[in-house]
């Protein structure tokens, strides 16, 4: 069915209605302008108008434009050839590398069958000792960074990108902004990790009906590489965006606003990409990696809300830094137990004491007096900011861990940290010990 | 199939809108055809020739002029022998056959029969020909798993029948005829042992609905003891994200004291499913020795499952529990969440384009929210035995704020309110129950002067908490301090729970009530301290005791000996007892 119509009825936003006849929900048209082609889906249909939302935007469309429409749904195409490349959000080259057409696959399929997912079991490792040691990350996760704008979350991406121990990466930029775009490319080419990822990318200044595609077109091609017994983790940057891309075409469909202006739906819309994050039992997996920014750092805010809601766990980037309070993967419980004995027992330990360090600073801005255990507690959350939470690291989990008995032992006797006694025997660092015995 | 035919004219979402030219009802399913699909529908508005339909799968690829079939029948649930240690879908797909037949991915347009069609069930006939049954009397049982499962009456058999015919005791499938029924006016009926019942109405088959009072036991101590829930009551669990909903409905699952426990996964996480999936087949029910999977159905439709099914699921589940409630038996119907139910219906609203309540919420929310909890009650049923179905839903507020419409509306339907706080979950206070906000107006295990009693304790040294945080600690008097050492121990050694330790994950009403008394016999009494650093160290002992007492066998060696040493520390520097809690130690004691 290739029927040409050239005759649009009307032109609102992002939205055109054409009357036509046999097309079906979902399905795709191109839109012949003046200023190019390009692609439109159904998004309505009413009788015999169609209400279509135009990738590239309602604006320069004429009513005399020509739409034709395809007869399928939005595909993409998938092949090991997408590896290395960059794409916008409707599969079109950004790079100067060739067009693909082979293969193409549908977006947006169905979920997976609860039953047949399985207990998450791997964690994946990043070299970062906040995410290793504290908050650990596990394959089929999806976790969100919560964080304000002018925060180095992608900083943090593209870092997880070049480090984490996966087969692959996506990169799913939606709204990024060109020089983040560009900042990204460069840290992974010379981080020598392009050549297992694939970026699709969408711009502040593309049109935003694209930035719709983004995670659709990234986790539909995730799935694939995923059924084909590769590990992907997909970065999704940053979901914000999208969340608002969705709010403007919904207030252009004359949608009635629930939250903010934001659709009724936007739970499932976000779920429905979330849960896409999947351990495949006898083949590869998909983790997802978000950004969320929260307006005005309010995490009630029905984006950020939502999606913690949706997610397992969140990290909260404040201050440069992985905040160890709030920030949880709640699927860290799953592996902790499998990399070291004294994984669990540090994580606990050392977040304990670093909140007590917390409340001794709170006590000394409001002029109480210091103790000895004060000093003491003072001297520590100092070495833990500076050493462990630092994001630019990359150790090895049982380094950090080893680093984390120095920096007890540097600040704290051994009966001070509240660790069992058979762990500190085992892991103490000597020399500190014996002076110990001998005081 | 009716004679009914309709065509779509509209798609909007998972709504479509079609023209029909024949007689159609509310609620009824119909069928979008398309290619050699057939996607479930339900109408939920009819205008003249127009209806409009939402459909439980994806829309993608339904055009104008599709074909679309009427059934006549409401959306129901299929009833009989099997269901237990099941897993469907909202639409009541057993899951795991689906999987067998589609592999990873849920197939859009695949229903299967929800009950097994070859498993044999031994059929004992409890009725002989030429006597007189209605609607819900036994014909007969079939054992299931530790049940007798009744096979009734259906429901929708309003008259008085004499049985013709009635199989004898052997082995048969549901499909299977068992009995034969014939009404006054000699029309037969074929009974097999299954039947369907539409899931938005309730079952009401019973002589009465009885006021509720039995208890029904958790296991956690703050909810047994301070908020308790009642055999065929209700209550609800609101709370911010990570503040530990599911983990507490995971909980509950596992160690109520119930026959039956239908598990609602309504619009969550899939990978919280997977975890009771995988684990309940391998745990045991202490109360009868066999797997916990053998008491327990799941319903299970989570957020990326469409968004129509997701209303339905929660009505499958109720609809479940009050077939098994017909069976004398005590069941929990555990919905996560409820919020996600009430914004499928929102998502729907917005649709239909009807006028939009409080957060774009539909006007009915509360009447619908009402209606679901008031399917809850305990019964006494023809044959005299009772039954029940107990109804816990948890909500998910839109920013952790119980003010927003779905909580509001829950909580003037429910007998119970067990609010999650975000503080108390992020100080890893775990159940994160807030103690001082959450209510009951059901009655508990331990007497209510003695927990009011408590209960003021803890709000006292709440306050003075609030107090230290201004003038610290130089600024409290030492029975300021007292106090608030008392309510912090209480917090730590009764409210808090630990859900990883063997003993003290699941603690019985007895033992509740022991401890409870000799916790009671601490926060009664007056202390000499000589100073606030005394007063600290004295408490951080006892709680360390106390922990290690709670973590101890019930009436062992080890469990007699702490509570010992437990009072013994309090004699040692006990100098009274609090005037207004003589009489509660009185009552206590028991």
């Amino acid at each position: 069915m290739q029927k040409v119509y050239s005759k649009i009825d009307a032109i609102q936003g992002n939205v055109i209605t054409v009357t036509a006849s046999g097309v079906r929900y979902g399905d795709l048209a191109t839109v012949n302008s003046a200023h190019g082609t390009s692609l439109a889906e159904v998004i309505r249909l009413n009788g015999t108008n169609v209400s279509m939302q135009v990738f590239t935007g309602g604006r320069g469309i004429s009513t005399g434009d020509e739409v034709r429409f395809l007869g399928h749904s939005m595909k993409i195409s998938f092949s090991d050839n997408l590896l290395g490349r960059i794409f916008d959000g409707s599969g079109r080259p950004r790079d100067n590398g060739p067009t693909l057409e082979e293969n193409l696959i549908e977006i947006g399929g169905p979920s997976v069958n609860p039953a047949r997912r399985v207990i998450p079991r791997n964690m994946i490792r990043t070299g970062i000792p906040m995410i290793d040691v504290f908050n650990t990350l596990v394959e089929s996760q999806k976790l969100p960074i919560f964080s304000v704008s002018g925060e180095p979350y992608n900083d943090l991406l593209s870092r997880i990108a070049m480090q984490a121990e996966v087969d692959m990466i996506i990169l799913a930029g939606i709204g990024l902004k060109y020089d983040d775009y560009l900042t990204f490319r460069e840290q992974l080419e010379e981080g020598g990790a392009m050549a297992r990822t694939i970026f699709f990318v969408h711009t502040a200044s593309d049109p935003i009906v694209e930035s719709l595609l983004v995670p659709d077109v990234s986790l539909a091609v995730a799935e694939k590489f995923a059924l084909k017994g590769k590990r992907v983790l997909v970065l999704l940057t940053d979901m914000t965006n999208f969340a608002d891309s969705m709010k403007e075409i919904a207030i252009t469909m004359e949608q009635v606003p629930s939250n903010r202006g934001y659709p009724g739906d936007l739970y499932s819309q976000l779920a429905a990409r979330y849960e896409k994050a999947v351990d495949f039992e006898g083949a590869g997996s998909i983790t997802i990696l978000g950004a969320t920014t929260m307006p005005g750092d309010d995490v009630t805010h029905p984006v950020p809300d939502n999606t913690g809601y949706i997610t397992e766990g969140q990290y909260y980037l404040r201050n440069g830094r992985i905040e160890p309070f709030g920030s949880l993967s709640r699927l860290k419980q799953l592996v902790n137990d499998k990399t070291r004995e004294d994984h669990r027992a540090i994580m606990d330990g050392m977040i304990r004491l670093y909140a007590a360090y917390k409340e001794s600073l709170e006590k000394k801005s409001m002029g109480f007096r210091m103790g000895e255990w004060d000093n003491k507690l003072l001297k520590y959350g100092e070495a833990f900011e500076r050493t462990m939470m630092d994001l630019s690291v990359n150790i090895p989990l049982e380094e950090a861990l080893d680093k984390g008995w120095e920096i007890l032992a540097e600040c704290f006797d051994a009966n001070e940290t509240g660790l069992k006694s058979d762990l500190l025997r085992k892991f103490w660092p000597k020399q500190e010990g014996q002076r110990q015995e001998s005081a | 199939m009716t004679e009914t035919r309709g065509k779509v004219v509209g798609v909007n979402g998972n709504m479509v809108s079609v023209e029909v030219d024949g007689n159609i009802s509310l609620n009824e399913v119909g069928y979008v055809v398309i290619g050699d699909k057939k996607l479930k529908a339900e109408v939920i508005r009819i205008r003249g020739n127009r209806a409009e339909l939402q459909v439980f799968e994806m829309t993608r690829g339904i055009g104008v002029d599709d074909p679309v079939e009427f059934t006549g029948e409401l959306l129901a649930v299929e009833l009989g022998p099997g269901l237990l240690s099941m897993i469907y879908d909202g639409l009541q797909n057993p899951l795991p056959e689906l999987a067998e037949q589609c592999g990873f991915f849920l197939e859009r347009g695949i229903y299967l029969p929800a009950l097994n069609r070859t498993t044999k069930w031994t059929f004992t006939p409890k009725v002989k020909a030429g006597d007189t049954v209605t609607a819900a009397d036994t014909l007969g049982t079939v054992p299931e798993g530790i049940f007798d499962h009744r096979i009734m009456v259906p429901f929708d058999m309003t008259e008085t029948y004499t049985v013709k015919s009635i199989v004898s005791q052997g082995d048969y499938t549901v499909e299977d005829q068992v009995a034969e029924l014939e009404d006054s006016k000699g029309n037969v009926s074929q009974l097999t042992m299954k039947f369907e019942w539409p899931v938005k109405r309730a079952i009401s088959n019973y002589e009465e609905r009885l006021k509720t009072g039995e208890q029904m036991v958790t296991k956690l101590r703050i909810v047994d003891t301070f908020i308790p829930v009642s055999l065929g009551g209700t209550y609800c669990i609101p709370g911010p994200f990570g503040a530990g909903k599911t983990v507490m409905q995971q909980i509950t699952s596992r160690n109520a004291e119930v026959d039956i426990v239908i598990i609602a996964a309504c619009g969550e996480r899939a990978g919280e499913v997977v975890e009771t999936l995988r684990e309940f087949p391998e745990l045991t029910d202490p109360r009868t020795g066999r797997t916990l999977m053998e008491r327990t159905v799941i319903i299970c439709n989570t957020s990326s499952m469409p968004v129509a099914a997701r209303e339905a699921s929660v009505y499958t589940a109720v609809t479940l529990a009050e077939y098994y409630r017909q069976m004398g038996l005590h069941v929990l119907v555990l919905a996560d969440s409820t919020s996600r139910w009430a914004q499928a219906m929102r998502e729907m609203s917005g649709r239909l384009e009807e006028i939009p309540g409080e957060e774009a919420f539909p006007a009915y929310l509360e009447s619908v929210i009402a209606g679901f909890y008031e399917r809850s009650g305990l019964v006494r049923l023809k044959d005299g035995t009772k039954g029940s179905v107990t109804i816990g839903g948890s909500v998910s507020p839109a920013g952790g704020n119980f003010e927003e419409p779905v909580t509001q509306a829950t909580l003037k339907v429910v007998g119970a309110f067990h609010g999650l706080s975000r503080e108390r979950s992020d100080a890893r206070k775990y159940p994160a129950i807030d103690p001082l906000d959450s209510w009951s107006k059901y009655p508990g295990s331990v007497d209510k002067d003695a927990t009011e009693y408590a209960r003021n304790i803890l709000f006292r040294g709440n306050e003075v908490d609030q107090m230290m945080k201004v003038v610290g600690e130089e600024g409290t008097s030492l029975d300021d301090y007292v106090i608030y050492q008392k309510g912090e121990f209480m917090d730590a050694v009764y409210l808090q729970q630990n859900a990883f330790d063997p003993v003290d994950a699941a603690v019985s009403v007895e033992r509740q009530q022991h401890i409870f008394r000799v916790m009671m016999q601490i926060l009664a009494s007056n202390f000499n301290f000589e100073g606030k650093d005394e007063a600290r160290m004295f408490f951080n002992e006892l709680r360390q005791k106390f922990i290690d007492y709670n973590g101890s066998e019930w009436d062992g060696d080890d469990f007699k000996k702490l509570e010992k040493a437990i009072l013994d520390q309090v004699e040692s520097k006990k100098s009274g007892v609090d005037r207004l809690a003589v009489d509660i130690l009185e009552t206590t004691k028991a």
